[in-house]
């Protein structure tokens, strides 16, 4: 009778929102993460594990920023951190934030500086 | 469990490994896509972050399409420092606008560099001063196009209100050594920074 509806368009929002169950930004292990930040997988991907949760664990068996991982999977940041959430909370991954410029209370970490300058020097 | 491809899932290989980070900021076409582009490793990519404004307020997707939503996307590249400490390059979106939107863009950046096309000076005002009104180090690197006039970097300085301790270098951003040379004098400036903080009151 009626004609079968065409496909929706997997890129948008509904895709999101089919990958997040819903939730929209990550809360606790994941609230802090950064573009710069580096997941480093610490499980293997376990059979029935969502597809890309298994593509994470997979692509960062060497340490690579969530920027990267974003750019690679095709995900926004805000959703890629929620995906991220879950793994981390499951123990899965570890995330090492990016060292910063200064810690609290004291300057900025000569030692650090003195050997991104270093490499620098070397390109 | 299938460790296939795990040879060692206990191994401290690149286990150690850190980030920094550095932020390319400045004016719409002042060259810092052309500088991460330059400079890096890899080549570029892109990143998107989806911005919600009213986003405080909305719990789930649900309803988010009848929101004022932006789509920023951030180019970026690496530079393998050594072994164990990558640093990562972002050229900050051309319009600062969408600079407060995404929470934490700046934090936990070593520092900046803040592009000026020395033929529209104007275009960077906003990211110098969004610079300083998030307390980012920064240094000035003037991108010289070859059809820039010859500008004495004093001038600019004065023009751009820069005070005297913040660095102001002249570079060509589609060459790898220049835009290695703006790091180096990022990165110097910041080590000055941190030595004047450490020497005793």
């Amino acid at each position: 009778m009626s004609a079968p509806r065409p496909p929706t368009d997997p890129s948008g929002l509904e895709r999101y929102y089919v990958l997040t169950g819903g939730r929209s930004g990550p809360g606790g292990s994941a609230s802090s993460l950064d573009v710069a930040t580096l997941i480093v997988s610490r499980a293997a991907a376990v059979a029935g594990m969502q597809h890309e949760h298994e593509e994470i664990i997979r692509r960062c068996r060497d340490p690579l920023s969530v920027a990267e991982l974003g750019a690679h999977l095709g995900l926004p940041f805000n959703i890629l951190a929620v995906l991220l959430a879950d793994l981390l909370d499951a123990g899965r991954v570890e995330a090492r934030n990016p060292i910063p410029a200064s810690g609290a209370g004291s300057g900025p970490d000569l030692a650090l500086l003195e050997e991104v300058l270093s490499g620098l020097q070397r390109l | 469990m299938d460790f296939k491809g795990f040879d060692h899932p206990d191994r401290q290989t690149a286990g150690g490994t850190r980030s920094v980070k550095v932020m390319i900021a400045g004016g719409f076409g002042t060259g810092k896509t052309t500088m991460v582009r330059s400079v890096s490793d890899i080549k570029p990519l892109t990143t998107e972050e989806t911005l919600t404004q009213a986003s405080a307020d909305v719990d789930n997707l649900i309803g988010v399409a009848d929101k004022t939503e932006t789509t920023v996307s951030l180019d970026f590249g690496k530079i393998g420092i050594n072994d164990e400490l990558v640093l990562y390059l972002f050229g900050t979106p051309g319009q600062e606008r969408f600079w407060f939107l995404w929470n934490g863009l700046f934090k936990g950046a070593l520092g900046a560099v803040v592009l000026v096309d020395t033929r529209r000076l104007a275009s960077s005002f906003r990211a110098i001063e969004e610079m300083e009104r998030q307390d980012v180090p920064f240094v000035i690197a003037l991108n010289v196009f070859p059809d820039s006039k010859e500008h004495p970097i004093d001038e600019i300085r004065d023009a751009l209100d820069i005070p005297p301790h913040i660095p102001v270098v002249a570079c060509d951003a589609r060459d790898r050594a220049s835009s290695r040379d703006v790091l180096i004098a990022l990165i110097r400036h910041l080590k000055e920074r941190s030595a004047v903080a450490l020497e005793p009151r």
